[in-house]
């Protein structure tokens, strides 16, 4: 119920926005060719669904694939930084810096040096959305009870029995949480290595509109974005439910 | 995660017993050394439950930790058969059903999660867990988690079982009725106990014996044998007797 009404009242406040967006540019606020009224984005959404679809094809593909890269290299360098302190201490500073390299003079030279077609994109998604996974990850190992692993050194279990029992499954929750952090800057990486040199994509469609005053798409082409990061992280969620339910059951008196 | 400090060379006295001999043992801390334990000896013979009551933060703890081989003393020597700890709380697994986690001593030692289950099985029923085994821990009540976290401990199949105050987290109802399930199961199932505990009660309930430790540095004080036949009920004179005595002991000036 207060879910549902939360969601009423994000859905009224966005009309009021809409609303005074559009009587703002109807009222002569602002030149269409600029800022498009709403309606004249909503009317390109539907002219054009083809066009967005199309290009909408071409950008899911790259930030899908270099979601799952990122996932995977995360989990893999969380674990074994995890298990190698040695490692841990060497690598994560080195780990921080490739982190503020901005992303907008990175993308140029990908493309220059890998081409014009998915595999620099995909370089880039993995490169923005990685860095999150990797962090939260390693939380959620560091946040394992340490009573829990003094048990199960008297149990015998070894150092990887320990991993896979107990330590894995307790940083998963974390995982998606970096995970659903990393969709969002995924499609903006997107965005950036499609205008470093591409012939398809949403980021593309954007900058192909903007010199040809169709600004109605190009914010349609935003629009389809924004939708599909949103996607994206409630599709994250849902699927964070459905595999962790645990992690979302009501606990009881002396459990933490 | 935390260091794994070299496991203490165990010395088999060819019985499931306990020998903590003038062990002594000091942490670092911000506000320098900690000494948890200054000269504590303690001995439980095989199959003899023997309790620890103490003042809080008297190094009971470091005293089980000790005999888990989680921790090295200082000096002293700590020869004792393999343990199995039992945590304060209950520490299950929320993403394994109650069988799974009960399990789970088995299966860090190796056995297929089928045979690890069977192995199981017939202790949940046997502890009042019939029904519940597909229950995750968030649909079990305390005391029913107590009794899963101790049979994960118990299906280690270490010979000492070292209990860290077990029921502390229970409210009271709930602890009297697992005091009595304590003992008796291990009536039936006789193990080496070493039983760390704030209540006097739960001690002279289920114990053969109560050692009495002095605030921190933690060394053995005072010793009363509990030579009572069983079931012993709380309201028993000797039980009340025997409880006045530990609790005169435990408020001797050091």
């Amino acid at each position: 119920m207060r879910r549902m009404r939360s969601g009423v009242l994000a859905l009224a406040l966005l009309l009021v926005l809409l609303g005074v967006w559009e009587l703002y540019v109807d009222t002569g606020g602002a030149d269409p060719l600029i800022l498009p009224a709403p309606h004249a984005i909503a009317q390109s959404l539907y002219d054009d669904r083809a066009l967005l679809w199309s290009n909408f094809l071409v950008t899911a593909e790259e930030v899908l694939l270099g979601i799952l890269v990122a996932a995977v290299a995360a989990l893999v360098i969380a674990s074994a930084m995890h298990f190698f302190i040695t490692l841990r201490r060497a690598s994560y500073p080195l780990l921080i810096a490739s982190q503020t390299v901005p992303i907008p003079m990175l993308a140029p030279v990908l493309v220059l040096w890998l081409g014009f077609g998915l595999l620099p994109k995909l370089v880039v998604v993995a490169l923005v959305s990685f860095f999150s996974i990797v962090v939260t990850t390693m939380a959620g190992f560091a946040a394992v009870d340490p009573e829990l692993l003094k048990l199960m050194r008297t149990f015998d279990a070894s150092r990887l029995r320990t991993f896979w029992s107990v330590e894995l499954p307790s940083a998963l929750p974390s995982v998606f949480t970096g995970a659903k952090i990393a969709v969002i800057v995924a499609v903006i990486g997107a965005v950036f290595a499609e205008w470093s040199g591409a012939n398809a994509g949403l980021g593309y469609l954007f900058e192909q509109s903007i010199p040809q005053l169709l600004t109605a798409r190009a914010y349609a082409s935003v629009v389809v974005l924004s939708v599909f990061a949103m996607a994206l992280f409630a599709l994250l969620t849902l699927a964070e439910r459905l595999s962790l339910p645990w992690a979302y059951q009501p606990t009881g008196d002396s459990s933490r | 995660m935390i260091e794994a400090p070299p496991q203490e060379p165990r010395e088999l006295d060819g019985t499931g017993g306990v020998r903590v001999e003038l062990v002594s043992r000091t942490f670092a801390a911000k506000r320098g050394p900690i000494q948890a334990l200054s000269g504590m000896s303690l001995h439980a013979g095989d199959r003899e439950i023997v309790a620890v009551v103490g003042p809080s933060g008297c190094g009971k703890t470091t005293l089980l930790e000790l005999i888990c081989g989680l921790q090295r003393p200082d000096s002293g020597v700590v020869a004792c058969a393999p343990a199995a700890l039992m945590p304060q709380r209950d520490l299950l697994l929320p993403w394994l059903s109650a069988i799974d986690n009960a399990a789970l001593a088995l299966r860090a030692r190796g056995v297929k999660r089928e045979g690890a289950r069977a192995l199981a099985a017939p202790w949940l029923v046997r502890f009042g867990l019939a029904g519940f085994e597909q229950a995750r821990p968030a649909a079990l009540s305390g005391g029913m988690r107590q009794r899963v976290s101790f049979l994960r401990s118990m299906l280690a199949g270490k010979p000492v079982l070292a209990l860290d105050e077990p029921f502390a987290a229970l409210d009271a109802i709930t602890r009297g009725e697992m005091q009595s399930w304590l003992g008796r199961v291990l009536s039936t199932e006789p193990r080496t106990v070493v039983l760390v505990t704030h209540d006097v009660e739960e001690a002279v309930l289920i114990a053969d014996r109560v050692v009495v430790m002095s605030p921190r540095p933690g060394r053995a004080v005072a010793e009363v044998p509990v030579a009572l036949a069983r079931p012993r009920r709380r309201t028993d004179p000797e039980v009340t007797a025997l409880r006045e005595q530990v609790y005169t002991a435990l408020e001797v000036p050091q």
